[in-house]
């Protein structure tokens, strides 16, 4: 059997140290921090009115919170890249079925 | 990294594990077999992480379903049967985003409860758990009070599609946070018991997973339900 030169470019950053790298404490109450920020300008716009702008800043704060838990609290960053595949395989496919099942309904109905 | 590649009992010393077809096994570097002579997974990741990505991989499918059926039918004229005043009329989203705030800290004390368990720090790791467990107790009864004083200003389960469609909506989303709160339970008491210590940390760490999962979901579920309008 063949086995890959480096294991590290077959499987990601993980699998040199066997186990994934964790962030120490204090990164993750910075993350926290940074999240609840985030949530913040969210709620703002219910309370002030951003007009047309609303709601791509909801939809690209909302993709920017998804995307730092799972890379951090999730720790997917430092993990397996086969995790990664095996996540976004389920993610992809459910936002290209939905987006194309909405998109139907808004011009087809 | 040293090869630490050993010999099951069952296979000849000297098969060429590399390269044998006959040798009965695929070997591979940087694996142990283990006390219970269990088979290292090919993929190098445990098993039970691999699943539950899986899981999650797939749960994404469902909650994409749910939401999307709320995105269709949230918006329905009234005059078509079955349809009715929207339920985002009686939304309360200072309430709602003091839920996501305490869903969001939750997710953060998990993170800790990770970081203390593969330090082997016990109690740290006890002290997280029931943090995480306490504040998705929290959350749960935000989205109960939330669902009574909807259904006191008349926006029951069958009173419209949209109320249905948003009931079963933040209803799985609360299923899955009640189900992560009896596996955090169960993991405070199999930590206090010594049956969780650093060696099984990963247990943790998955149970971790799921939790994070549910705050990616509400996320979601926070910005294109309650907040675009």
């Amino acid at each position: 059997m063949t086995l890959p030169e480096s294991i590290e470019e077959e499987f990601g950053p993980a699998y040199e140290a066997g186990h994934a790298k964790h962030l120490p404490d204090r990164s993750f109450i910075g993350i926290a921090f940074f999240l609840v920020v985030m949530t913040g300008i969210e709620v703002s716009t219910y309370f002030w009115d951003y007009g047309g702008f609303a709601t791509p800043l909801l939809l690209t704060l909302m993709v920017i919170k998804f995307g730092v838990v799972v890379a951090y609290f999730m720790n997917l960053r430092f993990d397996y890249r086969l995790l990664t595949w095996v996540f976004c395989a389920g993610l992809v496919l459910a936002t290209v079925v939905y987006l194309a099942v909405l998109l139907m309904f808004q011009y087809f109905d | 990294m040293a090869d630490t590649t050993t010999t099951p009992p069952d296979v000849a010393p000297d098969a060429d594990l590399e390269t044998d077809p006959d040798a009965g096994y695929l070997a591979y570097p940087r694996t142990e077999w283990d006390e219970h002579d269990h088979l290292p997974p090919s993929t190098g990741i445990s098993h039970n992480k691999l699943a539950m990505w899986a899981f999650l991989g797939s749960d994404c499918l469902l909650f994409g379903a749910l939401i999307s059926t709320y995105l269709l039918v949230r918006n329905v004229p009234e005059e078509v049967p079955g349809a009715g005043p929207p339920v985002r009329e009686v939304f309360d989203i200072p309430f709602t985003s003091v839920s996501s705030f305490v869903l969001l800290m939750s997710s953060m004390s998990m993170a800790l409860a990770v970081g203390a368990i593969s330090r082997g720090d016990t109690r740290r790791t006890k002290i997280w758990l029931l943090t995480t467990a306490i504040l998705g107790a929290l959350f749960i009864g935000g989205q109960v009070y939330e669902f009574s004083v909807f259904y006191n200003e008349g926006f029951g389960y069958t009173t419209n599609i949209s109320t249905s469609a948003f009931y079963t909506l933040t209803g799985f989303h609360g299923a899955h946070v009640s189900l992560g709160i009896l596996l955090l339970i169960s993991l405070y008491w199999m930590v206090h018991k010594g049956r969780i210590g650093q060696a099984q940390g990963e247990s943790v760490e998955v149970a971790g997973l799921y939790w994070h999962f549910v705050d990616i979901v509400w996320i979601v579920i926070f910005a294109v339900v309650y907040l675009i309008r």
